[in-house]
């Protein structure tokens, strides 16, 4: 019991580590200093009120809507393609198919950004949005993978069989039993793939052309120490937000598995 | 003999419904992943010319990138950076993914490990940004670290330099390395570490000889799933690394889009994939007997 409780002290001393930043965040965005540093100087909302007077920001967080939406339902629907036939089917180089589509996870995102830049370019394809939903769409893949093949593995073969033996076609089965069953793991995928691109950078850096997203933007302001503030308060706001999606996401996963009757293994990835 | 010959034909249906089902997804990974990393291939034994890419085949890229003082000492620096972080990591990450799979109620763990995984959703550039805040001239760390009395004059060895990035991936990656350990340590059964005690070895002698060999798989994953992209991280380096902390993607990105020396940026990050490839085949070959045995 001494043990579980020196891990334990551990364990919170930990998640102290991990979410030093996002505790630090919002103490700056209230704070009614132009200068990010200590001491704290007294509350204010202004940053707030600052922050919606930027034109930029709401360009940037448009074309960062429409790329995440984009993004985040081309890159389901390819993971539940991909999902489906590795939980379902062998086929030949299984392996390698899967190992490709894989990649982007451990892939350095400059790598994918540089080497869609080349072929882009060499195609005379001109920087738009919809060069950085090609790349967002990649690297967002394999994590809709890894939360549909929980889905897909937690469904029982028998009630696909017994539609089969009932008559259904292998379409109408898909739709009747199938995707209802995972539909939870389809709107966390969503959700996730949609977090995902709101927040990558390196690839809309490389990609965007002229347009701003919204990760791009906050790039472009760090060089200005006195938009850092403003920074701040869309911070607090976007890690809201992202903790709000993620309940979401977590809680439809979650019903997803139990809906199949599987077992909670835990997490995302 | 029927029966064979229909269970051959199935199986080639059942190959060919899995090769179609999976299709667009792989199509798509060909088409936007395998032609372009290709593509940079090809490019890295081209020539640069002014304003275009000269289709002249030459390894003069590759000499370059090797030998040029400055692009190796980056690379070198960037490989060290790599794998401090991934050492410093995966040692901070197995003793809570060892907490959560042995010490907490099994109806907790999903909430501990969204716990865990909540940050790294959360802005990755602010999140880094936020490290040069703590550990700033006028940060978190040295304004505590005065308040108390510990020092009197900031510490200015903790940002803009190697260990400024590595203490932001370190965080950065955290629960990439927590994930793959606590999913090898769940896969453990538990009545081994039982028979292990019950043949008279004591609790650390049995971690040692049962646990840690049965959860290294996961702990080799977490070392690749870590090193493989730290090597390449871009905004860490460039926002809290300072001149000496640049990396090998700050490179790539001078050498694409500000210098347009394409062919020379493709040699670098070919280089700096094939390095990061060679030694995550070798860990996993040193490893090799851990991560065969039973499914």
């Amino acid at each position: 019991m001494m043990k579980g409780g020196w891990f334990k002290v551990y364990a919170i001393g930990y998640l102290l580590f991990l979410y030093a930043p996002i505790i630090i965040l919002p103490m700056f965005a209230f704070n009614d200093a132009t200068v990010i540093a200590f001491p704290l100087t007294g509350f204010s909302t202004r940053w707030f009120s600052a922050m919606l007077e930027q034109p930029t920001l709401s360009i940037a967080v448009k074309n960062s809507l429409f790329i995440a939406v984009t993004s985040s339902i081309l890159a389901t629907t390819l993971g539940i393609f991909a999902a489906r036939a590795s939980t379902r089917y062998r086929f030949p180089v299984k392996a390698g198919i899967m190992g490709l589509i894989m990649l982007p996870l451990v892939l350095p995102e400059i790598i994918v950004a540089v080497s869609l830049l080349v072929v882009l370019l060499g195609l005379g394809v001109s920087l738009s949005l919809w060069t950085v939903i090609l790349g967002h769409v990649l690297i967002c893949t394999p994590f809709c993978i890894a939360i549909l093949s929980s889905a897909f593995q937690s469904l029982d073969q028998s009630l696909e069989e017994a539609a089969y033996d009932l008559g259904e076609s292998a379409a109408s089965t898909f739709r009747l039993i199938i995707l209802p069953l995972v539909m939870p793991g389809i709107i966390s995928s969503l959700l996730i793939s949609f977090t995902i691109s709101l927040d990558e950078f390196i690839i809309a850096f490389f990609l965007a052309g002229t347009e701003p997203t919204l990760p791009v933007f906050i790039f472009s302001q760090f060089r200005f120490p006195q938009a850092v503030p403003v920074i701040m308060a869309l911070g607090t706001v976007l890690v809201v937000l992202s903790i709000l999606l993620l309940t979401i996401a977590e809680y439809f996963r979650r019903r997803g598995i139990a809906k199949a009757g599987g077992k909670d293994t835990g997490g995302f990835l | 003999m029927s029966a064979g010959q229909r269970k051959t034909r199935w199986r080639d249906t059942e190959a060919a419904n899995g090769l179609l089902m999976v299709s667009p997804t792989a199509i798509y990974a060909l088409l936007m992943l395998a032609a372009p990393l290709g593509t940079i291939l090809l490019y890295s034994f081209l020539t640069d010319g002014y304003l275009e890419i000269i289709r002249d085949f030459t390894f003069a890229n590759y000499v370059e990138a090797w030998t040029n003082e400055l692009y190796r000492s980056v690379m070198i620096r960037s490989l060290g950076v790599s794998m401090t972080v991934t050492l410093v990591t995966v040692l901070l990450a197995f003793p809570i993914a060892y907490f959560v799979s042995f010490h907490v109620e099994p109806s907790k763990k999903s909430l501990w490990l969204f716990l865990i995984t909540i940050p790294f959703w959360t802005s990755y550039l602010i999140r880094v940004f936020l490290w040069k805040v703590i550990l700033g001239y006028n940060g978190v760390v040295n304004s505590g670290l005065i308040g108390i009395g510990v020092i009197d004059q900031p510490l200015d060895f903790i940002l803009y330099n190697v260990n400024s990035v590595v203490i932001t991936l370190a965080h950065a990656y955290a629960p990439f390395a927590i994930l793959p350990i606590f999913v090898a340590l769940e896969k453990i059964d538990r009545s081994l570490l039982e028979a292990g005690q019950d043949l008279g070895e004591s609790k650390f002698v049995t971690f040692l000889r049962v646990t840690l060999p049965l959860a290294m798989p996961g702990v080799v994953a977490s070392v690749l799933i870590v090193f493989i992209p730290t090597i390449g991280d871009y905004v860490t380096p460039q926002l809290v690394g300072g001149p000496e902390g640049r990396m090998v993607a700050n490179l790539i990105q001078l050498q694409y889009l500000k210098l347009d020396n394409y062919p020379l940026g493709s040699a670098i990050a070919v280089s700096a994939m094939a390095i990061v490839t060679l030694c995550s085949v070798i860990f996993v070959g040193l490893n090799r007997r851990y991560l065969k045995g039973p499914k």
